[in-house]
């Protein structure tokens, strides 16, 4: 490991590559990778030594510092989860991974100013284009830190702060010290310890009362290196009245060796707030994919989790929402797509602590090959509550025989003046269907692409058009991919 | 010339060889009628022409214009300009017919083509306006909760989009009362022209009383036994299939 002062000196290497990249973009639209100088490396393995080198070089409190190390503490305390949860995660090597990589701490407020090999990737991925199509504001992260992060001057001045989560720690700790690690305390699991002693990068948002962010702000998360973990930490508060919606995406290149990335998302809606959450996930098949997210929602509040998972080897990731006030309401649309190879173990959290609140749960998961999809639900509503609602609904769709998929419902419902739904289906497409298209002209990838499509279609209806169009295209890449 | 030949096919589903010998040429503008009792094998002619993967071709070869398609995928077929309209058409949940055929009209456009959106949605609409469809019809998921009637009509108005050379219409007459039975051979017949050649299976006359056709071809025993003109099929519906049957022990 190199010390943080010496690295201080130490000139930045711009002798990049500068070949075009491979051919096949379209194709596989992350699988891509420049080289890129790092001047930023804590090395591989995890230690005390680790964590106070990340700690040292964002130049944290002391405060910061003591809650990394206790998180380490928590996270070697705690088993794996491999009781419930697939023995898979046992092939993560923590000793292998690498912690921290950086080229420095301050994003860059220009595209202009970003460093050409890091640019040209986001360059590649579309990022700057969107931005200036249809975004409020922008974070890009490559690895460990966030390259670039801006925000159009008219939200700025309405006084929503989108920084980066050390930023946010640094310069307006009155604001997100109250609640981080809140919503999802250290100890909430293995990973979500992990993450809370070598976090880094991540959005930090505080969206003043009253204040509705017309355009989504938008956090792309990139993995270019090989060995890595990506660990950032967001944190979104709505204050009362408020609205905001929230876009991440994700890519990595493909690599032979294991690559983690293991978030945090904690979202705070203060009274009559609304917060809509979108992923769209799409990691290489590398990807140990292992995430927490959960928000508070206040009385009269929204919290909506739209979670697209496509990509990774293993997604473990079951967005909630805590109904902490009088009518907040909590949905999760969660749509996962297990190709060969991938496991996407997910769901959602609702828990209901007010009396009237809503929670909306609704899963849909696709087998392909022999991809397994698993969805895991909670849904609990206390008995001295009165007149909550819950709707869960799950459905699977299977191609190919070899294909799995496995419903964990788990709905406590205490008390006689709620209300509860649960459906759920699994379905097939079958040889009928898809020689139906192709005799329409189809290809056999394009036909089970438009199967899948037509499945999730009245859940994708509901995104925005730029996620919608963005999640069609992925699902026809990996459909035209699993056709033999 | 233009054709669809059909030449000594034998087919199997399995082991089981149904299809012994069939033989028969189509040209374009021609409307075959192929008529048969029941498990003769006209339903499985029309899988093997499209290439259904059940359907094992043993011997014999069709040709499309002078070209066997007998290597190609059941997607290549269909854009060679095969069109089989199904006797029971697969649901296909969350997918609009709008949607569905627009797809199929893009699969059909060279690489980097793009189909225009507004041109398309045009022909979309005079065609169900010929076929007196209603504009709402195409905002329905395919197939999904049709009646009969409504899938058979679904499968015609996919024909008119797709302008294919040959269509082989499955028994489109079964699961049909009378009004659903005039209806669609009133589409079909609205289709019918130089251009499309037509073999029309069905196991009853009355279609034919709608779709007038060219010639009648009688199959029993996985091969055609009788042909004629349509005096044939009326012939049939006075004497029955017996008649053939008796005919052919004779021999």
């Amino acid at each position: 490991m190199k010390s943080p002062t010496e690295l201080e000196t130490e000139p930045i290497d711009t002798a990049f590559e500068t070949q075009n990249p491979t051919v096949g973009i379209d194709q596989v639209a992350g699988d891509f990778k420049y080289d890129v100088t790092y001047k930023y490396d804590a090395g591989s393995g995890l230690s005390e030594d680790t964590v106070r080198y990340i700690s040292t070089v964002k130049k944290e409190a002391p405060w910061i510092l003591d809650f990394r190390l206790a998180a380490l503490k928590t996270f070697y305390s705690k088993p794996m989860p491999t009781h419930w949860a697939t023995k898979d995660l046992e092939n993560i090597d923590f000793d292998k991974i690498r912690y921290y990589l950086s080229q420095g701490q301050k994003p860059k407020r220009t595209w202009d100013e970003v460093p050409e090999d890091i640019k040209r990737t986001f360059e590649r991925l579309g990022i700057p284009e969107q931005e200036r199509k249809f975004l409020a504001g922008v974070e890009a992260q490559f690895d460990s830190e966030a390259a670039y992060s801006n925000i159009k001057d008219i939200v700025a001045k309405q006084g929503v702060i989108f920084v980066n989560s050390t930023e946010g720690l640094r310069e307006h700790p009155e604001i997100f010290r109250k609640f981080f690690g809140k919503i999802i305390p250290t100890g909430d699991n293995k990973f979500s310890a992990l993450n809370s002693a070598v976090f880094s990068g991540g959005s930090f948002i505080y969206v003043p009362k009253g204040v509705k962010v017309a355009q989504p702000l938008q956090a792309y998360f990139r993995i270019n290196a090989e060995n890595f973990g990506q660990f950032e930490r967001t944190l979104i508060i709505a204050d009362e009245g408020s609205e905001v919606t929230y876009m991440e995406g994700c890519t990595a290149p493909k690599f032979s060796t294991s690559t983690l990335h293991s978030a945090v998302v904690e979202l705070v809606a203060l009274k009559g707030a609304k917060i809509q959450y979108i992923t769209v996930q799409n990691w290489s098949p590398n990807v140990f994919n292992l995430v927490t997210k959960r928000g508070v929602a206040h009385e009269d509040a929204e919290i909506k989790w739209i979670d697209c998972n496509i990509g990774s080897r293993l997604t473990m990731k079951y967005p909630g929402v805590v109904l902490k006030g009088r009518r907040a309401r909590g949905e999760v649309i969660s749509i996962a797509l297990a190709n060969d190879g991938q496991h996407q173990d997910t769901g959602a959290k609702m828990i209901h602590a007010a009396d009237e609140t809503t929670s909306t749960i609704i899963s849909k998961s696709i087998s392909v090959g022999q991809g397994r999809s698993t969805y895991r639900g909670q849904v609990h509503i206390p008995k001295h509550l009165k007149g909550c609602k819950n709707n869960t609904e799950c459905d699977a769709l299977l191609i190919n025989t070899n294909s799995r998929t496995d419903t964990y419902p788990a709905i406590t419902v205490r008390g006689d003046t709620h209300s509860v739904q649960h459906e759920a289906s699994v379905s097939k497409v079958n040889e009928e269907q898809i020689f139906y298209m192709q005799q329409r002209g189809l290809t056999e990838g394009q036909a089970m692409s438009l199967a899948v499509n037509g499945f999730v279609n009245d859940l994708v209806r509901q995104f925005p058009m730029e996620y919608s169009v963005e999640l069609k295209r992925l699902i026809d890449l990996e459909m035209e991919g699993s056709v033999g | 010339m233009s054709s669809l030949e059909i030449r000594d096919l034998h087919v199997a589903i399995g082991e089981k060889p149904i299809l012994k010998g069939l033989s028969l040429t189509i040209h374009p503008g021609e409307v075959h009628a192929l008529m048969g009792p029941n498990g003769t094998g006209k339903s499985t002619l029309s899988k093997a022409i499209a290439g259904h993967p059940d359907y094992k071709i043993t011997q014999g070869d069709v040709l499309v214009d002078g070209k066997s398609i007998l290597a190609q995928e059941p997607d290549e077929r269909a854009r060679a300009g095969i069109f089989l309209a199904f006797q029971y058409p697969s649901e296909i949940p969350g997918v609009s017919i709008a949607n569905f055929l627009r797809a199929a009209v893009q699969a059909r456009m060279g690489e980097g083509e793009e189909l225009d959106a507004s041109g398309y949605y045009k022909r979309l609409y005079q065609k169900m306006d010929l076929l007196k469809i209603d504009r709402k019809f195409t905002s329905r998921s395919v197939n999904e909760g049709f009646s009969g009637g409504e899938k058979k009509r679904c499968e015609i108005l996919q024909m008119a989009m797709l302008e294919p050379k040959y269509a082989l219409m499955d028994e489109t007459d079964s699961g049909l009362d009378i009004d659903a039975l005039r209806i669609v051979a009133e589409g079909v017949n609205t289709l019918r022209g130089p251009k499309l050649g037509i073999l029309m299976i069905t196991h009853y006359q009355r279609l034919l009383n709608y779709i007038v056709p060219d010639f009648v071809h009688v199959m029993y025993d996985g091969r055609i036994v009788k042909s004629g003109d349509k005096s044939l099929a009326l012939e049939l519906e006075a004497r029955g299939y017996d008649w053939v049957k008796r005919e052919l022990a004779l021999i």
